[in-house]
C-alpha cells in the first residue's frame, strides 16, 4: 500500500490559491498542504540553515519547507530559473536530506515544461487523471493566475483611495477564498466576473493627477509582501497608484515573447541582455518614466546580480527624464525603520515635487 | 508674550532642540547626548531650553524629527513628526534658499539631498554600512588617544595624508592600525580618515547623484574641519558650513510645526517632571511574535507600536485589557 502523500511548495505573494487548486484536482486521492504562512519564524529557519551570503529568497523558500515538513508535507515542488534561483532546487534539497528529512522532492524548470513531462511527473507522482485531464487543471491554473493578476493590478491602483478603510481589503480575502473553490473554467469565469463587478463598485476617491509609482527589480521581493515590508501597503496609505508589471502572468506568459522586444525597448540603455529580470528592470523604469511617472522603487534581496546591474543603468534613466528612483536590497537583516523612514522621505518628495509642478 | 514654536531631533548619538519665532529665527536651542535614553535626553533639552528663554516665550506647536521621532512624538505630543530627510531640506532651505546639493553625516547614518528650485528631487541615504559616519571617527579618535572635538584641527596639520582602505569600518580600523604600525604620523592619519570618510560618502550615498553647488554641509560631523577640506579637495568646489549646521533637522521641523498650526493649544515645559516609560513584549498572537513597545505616561498606556497586523495593535482591539 502506498502512503499518502502531501504535497507542498513554497509561498510567493497570493499565488498559493493557485497552486493548492491545481494539485488538489491533479492529486485528487492524495493531500496539498499550504505551508503556514510566512513569519519571522519562517526567516529564521531559513537563515539558520542556509549558506549566509544566498540572496534572501532562498531563506525563505526554505523556511517554508521546514514548516511545511514539519506540517507533515512528505513532497516537496520547487522550481528554478534563470540566475541563482536556477540552483535552489538542488541545494535546498541536499539541505532538508542532510537535515534528516524524509520526502520527495519535484523540480519543475520553465524550459523543459510540456504537457507531457508534466503529465509523466504527475503520472509518478500518483494521478489518476489522464493526460487531458492534468492538462486540463494546469491550463486552468494558468487562466485563475491571469485573472488573479488583473484583479490585484486593480487593487494595488486603486487601494489608496478607498473611500471606507478596509473595503478593498476584505474583499480580496473573499475572492481568493472563491478562487481557491473553482473547479473549472466556468466557475472561474463567474467568480472572475462577479468579484470584478464588486471591486468596481466599491467607492473611491481617486484625483485625476494622483502620484503614480512604479516597483521594479527582482520577482521574489517584488510579490512577496512580507518580504519587502509591505512596500505596496505602505505606499497605498500614502495615497499613491502603484503599478507593478512583475507577476506570475508577465514571467510564465509575457515574457518568453517578448524578451527580444524587452532589450530593443530598453534603447539605447543597454546593448545585452542583463540576465534575469534586470533587463526588465531597465526597460520598464524607461516605460515608467515615458510615461510620466512621479517615481520608481527599485527592489532586490542584497547581493542579487543581475538587478544590481541594472542599477548603474536606472541611475542613468533617473538623470535624463529626471524621475527619482529609490533603491532598496532586502535581507535577512533590513532595519524595518530605516525602510520606513526612506519611504516616507521618498512620499514626501514626491508629494513636494508634484505641488510645485501643478 | 511671545509664540514660538519647538523642534526636537533626536538621533542616535545627539539630541537637538531649537525654539523659534514666527520668523524662523532661532530663539534658543540646545545640543546634548542622547547616550541610549531619547526620552531622557529630549527632557533635559526641554528643561535648558525653558531655563534660556526665561519663561518668556509660548510654544504653540511641536514638532519631532531624528530616528526616535516616534517615540518623541508621542511622549510631547507632537503636532508633526516627520523624517529626518524632509526635516533637513526643509531646515537648511530656510537659511540657504538657494542650496542645491546637502551632505549630511550624523551620528549613525548619512544622507545626500538634490535641491532644484527649492525642491527635495532626489536623495539617498546610506544603506547597509556605518562606515564614514560620525560614530565611526569618534570611536577611531578614541583609539587614537584623542578628543574627537581636535579632530579637525590636527587633520589640517597634516601635509601629507595617508591613504586608508575606506570600503568597510572594520577594513578601515585594520588599515589604521597598520599604517600607525609601520610608522606613519598621527597627524597624517587624522588627516587620511578625514579624506577617507568623504571618499566613502562620495562613492556611496553620492553615487550617480548630479552633484551641484551651492552645497551644504551638515550633521555633526559638519564640525569636523578635516572632513570640510576633504569634500573641497574631491569636489572642487567651497563648502557651507553653518554655524548651525547640527540644528538644521530641528529647526526643519520647528518650521513644519508652525506650517501645521498646531492645535492652539500651548505646550507646558512641566513636561519633564512627568515619568515616561517604555516596555517592550513580544506580541505572541502569531508564530510572528512582533516586538511591541508599550508607551507609559505616569503609568497610563498612551501608545505603542511594532506591530505587524491588527493582531498586535493593542491601542485599538481588545487586547488592551491584558496589557
Amino acid at each position: 500500500m502506498v502512503e499518502t502523500r502531501v504535497f507542498s511548495f513554497p509561498h510567493i505573494g497570493n499565488y498559493c490559491v493557485v497552486i493548492e487548486n491545481m494539485l488538489r484536482h491533479i492529486f485528487k486521492n492524495h493531500k496539498v498542504l499550504v505551508p503556514p504562512a510566512i513569519t519571522k519564524r519562517t526567516l529564521e529557519l531559513g537563515s539558520k540553515y542556509s549558506p549566509d551570503f544566498v540572496c534572501v529568497p532562498f531563506k525563505y523558500n526554505l523556511g517554508n519547507f521546514i514548516e511545511a515538513l514539519e506540517a507533515g508535507a512528505n513532497v516537496l515542488i520547487q522550481s528554478g530559473g534563470g540566475c541563482r534561483y536556477g540552483y535552489y532546487a538542488e541545494i535546498q534539497e541536499q539541505i532538508l536530506r542532510d537535515l534528516g528529512y524524509k520526502f520527495d522532492f519535484i523540480r519543475l524548470f520553465a524550459k523543459d515544461m510540456n504537457a507531457r513531462t508534466l503529465y509523466r511527473t504527475a503520472r509518478r507522482f500518483g494521478t489518476r487523471l489522464g493526460i487531458f485531464g492534468v492538462t486540463y487543471y494546469v491550463l486552468l491554473a494558468t487562466e485563475m493566475v491571469r485573472k488573479m493578476d488583473l484583479i490585484e493590478a486593480y487593487i494595488r491602483e486603486n487601494v489608496g483611495f478607498e473611500v471606507v478603510p478596509g473595503s478593498f481589503e476584505r474583499l480580496h480575502k473573499s475572492f481568493l477564498k472563491s478562487l481557491g473553490g473553482v473547479d473549472n473554467f466556468r466557475q472561474l469565469n463567474a467568480v472572475f466576473r462577479d468579484y470584478r463587478r464588486k471591486f468596481k463598485s466599491l467607492k473611491v476617491d481617486k484625483p485625476q493627477n494622483c502620484l503614480k509609482v512604479g516597483l521594479v527589480g527582482e520577482l521574489y521581493t517584488l510579490m512577496e509582501p512580507f518580504s519587502n515590508y509591505y512596500i505596496e501597503k505602505e505606499l497605498a496609505k500614502n495615497k499613491i497608484q502603484i503599478s507593478r508589471f512583475i507577476t506570475v502572468t508577465f514571467l510564465l506568459f509575457q515574457k518568453p515573447k517578448l524578451r527580444p522586444k524587452i532589450l530593443l525597448a530598453a534603447g539605447r540603455y543597454l546593448k545585452y541582455d542583463l540576465g534575469a529580470d534586470g533587463t526588465d528592470s531597465v526597460e520598464r523604469s524607461r516605460a515608467l518614466a515615458e510615461r510620466g511617472y512621479d517615481g520608481i522603487i527599485h527592489i532586490k534581496p542584497f547581493g542579487c546580480i543581475p538587478e544590481i546591474n541594472a542599477m548603474p543603468v536606472l541611475q542613468k534613466i533617473s538623470r535624463d527624464f529626471r524621475i527619482p528612483i529609490l533603491y532598496f536590497s532586502f535581507d535577512s537583516q533590513t532595519s524595518e525603520v530605516g525602510v520606513k523612514t526612506r519611504l516616507e522621505a521618498f512620499c514626501d518628495m514626491l508629494l513636494m515635487r508634484k505641488e510645485v509642478r501643478t | 508674550m511671545k509664540s514660538g514654536y519647538l523642534g526636537l531631533d533626536t538621533g542616535s548619538i545627539s539630541t537637538k532642540g531649537v525654539i523659534i519665532d514666527g520668523d524662523n529665527k532661532i530663539v534658543a536651542s540646545e545640543y546634548v547626548w542622547t547616550e541610549g535614553n531619547p526620552c531622557g535626553a529630549v527632557k533635559q533639552v526641554i528643561r535648558s531650553l525653558c531655563e534660556r528663554t526665561c519663561g518668556e516665550v509660548e510654544v504653540r506647536a511641536v514638532g519631532a524629527t531624528g530616528s526616535a521621532r516616534r517615540l518623541i512624538g508621542a511622549m510631547v505630543g507632537a503636532d508633526v513628526v516627520k523624517n529626518e530627510i524632509t526635516a533637513h531640506a526643509i531646515g537648511t532651505l530656510s537659511v540657504y534658499p538657494e542650496v542645491r546639493t546637502i551632505f549630511e553625516i550624523g551620528g549613525q547614518d548619512s544622507k545626500i539631498i538634490i535641491i532644484e528650485n527649492g525642491i527635495v528631487v532626489d536623495y539617498a541615504m546610506n544603506t547597509l554600512c556605518a562606515a564614514g559616519t560620525g560614530s565611526f571617527l569618534s570611536s577611531q579618535a578614541r583609539r587614537l588617544g584623542i578628543d574627537v572635538k581636535d579632530f579637525g584641527k590636527i587633520a589640517l596639520t597634516s601635509k601629507n595624508p595617508t591613504k586608508i582602505a575606506a570600503r568597510c569600518t572594520v577594513f578601515a580600523e585594520s588599515d589604521l592600525v597598520h599604517k600607525a604600525q609601520i610608522g606613519h604620523k598621527k597627524e597624517d592619519i587624522i588627516a587620511g580618515l578625514c579624506m577617507a570618510v568623504a571618499i566613502n560618502y562620495l562613492n556611496n550615498v553620492g553615487k550617480g547623484k548630479n552633484i551641484r553647488a551651492p552645497i551644504v554641509f551638515q550633521g555633526g560631523v559638519s564640525k569636523n574641519e578635516g572632513v570640510i577640506r576633504a569634500f573641497e579637495e574631491i569636489t572642487q568646489e567651497r563648502i557651507l558650513v553653518d554655524p548651525n549646521s547640527h540644528l538644521m533637522g530641528a529647526l526643519g521641523v520647528a518650521i513644519l510645526a508652525r506650517n501645521q498650526g498646531g492645535g492652539g493649544q500651548k505646550f507646558g515645559f512641566d513636561i519633564c517632571e512627568v515619568e515616561f516609560e517604555t516596555v517592550g513584549r513580544e506580541c505572541g498572537r502569531c508564530p510572528n511574535n512582533c516586538e511591541i513597545i508599550c508607551f507609559y505616561r505616569d503609568g497610563i498606556l498612551i501608545d505603542a507600536w511594532g506591530n505587524r497586523c491588527a493582531n498586535g495593535d493593542i491601542m485599538t482591539t481588545a487586547a488592551k485589557r491584558n496589557i
